[in-house]
């Protein structure tokens, strides 16, 4: 086979972090020493039970960096799972607790994991979805909350809001929504993906029934993923099986991503604040080269509530798609929304429901900073944004 | 828009090569990228039907063409993305394929596509952004001939030759088109034999003879579905009834299979589809030899090139897979190309493309709008 004829690209500048951010050298160290060790966690011989003792210390590691007791872990195969089993599995147990309960709530700029779902439910569980309305940054306030619930407290299966939109990077006021929620005794769920490591996640003290994270978003493996699940909640199943995890998501083990998730988990508590800090001005200066380079560009997501690694960018006149091979050609990695949208281009679903105009959604840019980020990665920005916002522009919208 | 891809051989290129899933864009794409070029795969999605091309109201998964054309690319190690022309395609090849047919003509959809979507539409944003040339999988050469223009060949394996579908490029399109596999006497079997080499998995993947946006093949369906029913008389030479049919869209001259007429012709011999009249609906069959085609008119012609000026010899190809056949052509002072054949041809019917040739080099082509049938057949 021939090698590959790759031109030849300086550096690359890896501003994608939000799709999948490299695995931090602690935890490759982690996991690769459980690679060279046998052990079904459920096993009572000894390999077993070492197994055993590595999967709890990841639980109580990560309980601990996420505000959580080490029961309330529950370890799935990642993101998607874990809000699958969230809002299929409530919504079951409480449908079948009380048949009258069939209304789901749900902000609309979610992730297609917790979309989908909902639409899914709504399609073939007899469940009618509301979506609650979103300013023009994608926040849901708790009046509206409030609101949607007292039209009928007893009908509503539960709630689902995120932490913070993958997208445009607004930071939704989560423990004022599960406040809320309990008031009326209905469960919120909450997708924390993008959240962690990034802003303040304290479960134990946010109200909520439910909470989403994801490994390889924080420096982890992917395939690997938890939902936090308060004690008091027991969702119905998707995955049926050995009975692992409370009954609650069978499976053998993943003992190495585990104890390598709990390593960038813990890593992810400790160095938030350094994180926002440190990413969070050099996103500033990104955020302020895009601004002198295009001055009408638009920035996408609430400048106040916003996460410290996220910069969102609306291009009039530009096709996104344009605009991210023409940086791709000069070696910066970056995309227009989120991974999935990203096959044919479509004006994004959180634009959209934030009021965006549809074409002006069709010009964006995402830039996601992380752990690897530089100053050199912002100066590539700033140089190359101009003439390629000029070049997509002139190529216009197809 | 001035700049010639070839003219400075040694200098890289931006390519841009439109790779649509099957084995000869694959390798057109790797050979531009062997030859130095800066090459950046696009896969178009020509098709708003989620059945045949996307899925999901999201858009975010095509089928099998649009991945086998992904895994090409990131095995020759090119940056690949799908860009969404469906709007164009069908405003501009589908709507017009319907609209001829429905007209009683006999469209090329392949041709209008490489003339209005690929060297058009994709070539006008490929420039905007930046490139220097598209490339494709088609088996024609482009050189640049003695004044400094460019030409558009022949394959050098005229049994492959794609230069009729091409034959609607005018200068300025061809002096942004790379056509990699041009200039190659090789099999198909051998190109395969490249992909396999080069680890494309496509090497094996049959080749796509149908139109693309009628995936299961049925012509007369789509027509059928899209035009609707409209039973008509299928009359002979005479005017006498001889059939009915369901809609006079459904033919196309020189067509045998499918008549459905119940009552044999006097002398025993086929009957063919001679003319199809859209105004009465009405198909006319006749005998082969009524079908003798002398000479035609042809409108839009579009030229490779200088406009020929007074009449001159040529070569003609009426149909992507037809033969040569020697003509005089003549370009009228109103626009309209006027073309006699040496020898009478058959099958020739109006909406098919006309496409010249000076040996191997292509002259121009034009919209076939009128034809003559040799007198003796008419009255015979």
């Amino acid at each position: 086979m021939a090698p590959p004829t790759r031109r030849i690209v300086p550096t690359m500048v890896y501003l994608d972090h939000a799709a999948t951010t490299p695995m931090l050298p602690e935890a490759i160290e982690a996991m690769t020493a459980q690679f060279a060790l046998a052990g079904n966690a459920s096993s009572l011989h000894a390999a077993g039970r070492r197994a055993r003792r590595t999967v709890e210390e990841a639980r109580e590691t990560l309980a601990e960096a996420l505000g959580a007791r080490p029961s309330e872990v529950v370890f799935t195969s990642g993101g998607t799972e874990a809000d699958n089993l969230a809002v299929k599995g409530l919504y079951w147990a409480r449908r079948d607790a009380d048949p009258a309960r069939t209304r789901v709530l749900a902000s609309p700029v979610e992730h297609h994991a917790v979309l989908d779902a909902v639409d899914w439910l709504a399609g073939h569980e007899g469940a009618t979805v509301e979506y609650l309305p979103v300013d023009p940054y994608g926040r849901v306030s708790p009046e509206t909350l409030r609101e949607a619930i007292e039209r009928d407290p007893d009908d509503v299966a539960l709630a689902t809001v995120m932490w913070a939109n993958n997208e445009i990077g607004t930071i939704l006021p989560v423990p004022e929504l599960a406040e809320v929620a309990a008031e009326f005794g209905v469960p919120l769920h909450s997708d924390a993906v993008q959240a962690f490591g990034q802003t303040e996640l304290d479960f134990g003290a946010s109200g909520l029934a439910a909470m989403t994270v994801s490994g390889h978003k924080i420096g982890g493996p992917y395939g690997i993923g938890a939902l936090v699940l308060g004690r008091e909640y027991s969702p119905v199943p998707v995955l049926h099986g050995g009975g692992q995890e409370r009954h609650v998501r069978s499976g053998t083990l993943d003992t190495p991503a585990i104890a390598a998730f709990a390593v960038a988990g813990r890593l992810a508590a400790e160095r938030r604040e350094r994180f926002a800090r440190d990413i969070g001005a050099l996103r500033d200066e990104l955020i302020g080269a895009v601004r002198e380079a295009v001055p009408d560009a638009v920035l996408g997501g609430d400048p106040v509530h916003r996460l410290p690694a996220n910069a969102h960018f609306s291009f009039p006149g530009c096709e996104g798609d344009s605009l991210l091979l023409l940086l791709d050609a000069q070696g910066i990695e970056c995309s227009t929304g989120s991974a999935c949208t990203a096959g044919v281009a479509q004006p994004s679903h959180v634009l959209l429901a934030t009021g965006s105009d549809p074409d002006l959604a069709r010009g964006t840019l995402r830039f996601s900073l992380g752990h690897t980020s530089t100053r050199a990665d912002v100066e590539a920005v700033a140089k190359a944004i101009g003439p390629a916002v000029d070049r997509a522009r002139n190529a216009g919208l197809s | 828009m001035t700049h010639n891809p070839e003219r400075n051989a040694q200098r890289p290129l931006r390519v841009l090569a439109a790779m649509s899933g099957g084995v000869d864009s694959a390798v057109a794409a790797a050979r531009a990228a062997d030859a130095g070029h800066d090459v950046t795969g696009v896969h178009l999605a020509l098709s708003a039907n989620p059945q045949s091309f996307r899925t999901g109201a999201r858009g975010c998964c095509t089928i099998e063409d649009s991945r086998d054309a992904r895994r090409a690319a990131d095995v020759i190690g090119i940056p690949f993305y799908v860009w969404d022309l469906a709007e164009r395609f069908r405003e501009d090849v589908v709507e017009d394929f319907v609209a001829e047919y429905e007209a009683g003509r006999t469209p090329n959809p392949c041709l209008r596509c490489n003339e209005k979507i690929k060297f058009a539409a994709l070539l006008d944003k490929a420039l905007a952004l930046g490139f220097d040339a598209v490339c494709t999988g088609h088996y024609a050469t482009v050189v640049t001939g003695p004044g400094g223009a460019r030409e558009l060949h022949r394959a050098s394996d005229m049994a492959k030759d794609q230069s009729y579908v091409l034959g609607v490029l005018d200068e300025r399109q061809l002096a942004h088109a790379m056509f990699p596999l041009g200039d190659t006497l090789t099999t198909k079997d051998e190109i395969r034999a490249e992909a396999e080499r080069r680890g494309l998995a496509v090497a094996k993947k049959p080749d796509s003879h149908d139109i693309c946006f009628i995936a299961d093949g049925d012509t007369q369906g789509f027509l059928a579905k899209r035009l609707g029913r409209a039973e008509g008389d299928i009359v002979d030479e005479s005017g006498t009834k001889v059939g009915s049919h369901d809609g006079a869209y459904g033919f196309t001259i020189g067509q045998r299979k499918g008549l459905r007429i119940g009552r044999p012709a006097a002398d025993g011999k086929p009957r063919y589809v001679l003319d199809i009249s859209p105004v009465d609906n009405t198909v006319t069959v006749g005998p082969a030899a009524a079908l003798d085609v002398v000479a035609l008119t042809a409108v839009k012609p579009r030229w490779c090139g200088t406009a020929p000026t007074g009449p001159a010899g040529y070569t003609a190809q009426l149909r992507a897979h037809g033969g040569e056949t020697p003509v005089t052509a003549e370009l009228t002072t109103d626009g309209t190309l006027t073309v006699s054949f040496e020898e009478p041809v058959r099958g020739v019917a109006p909406g098919q493309a006309i496409v010249l040739y000076d040996g191997t080099r292509v002259v121009g082509s034009a919209t076939i709008a009128t034809t003559q049938r040799r007198k003796a057949a008419l009255a015979g």
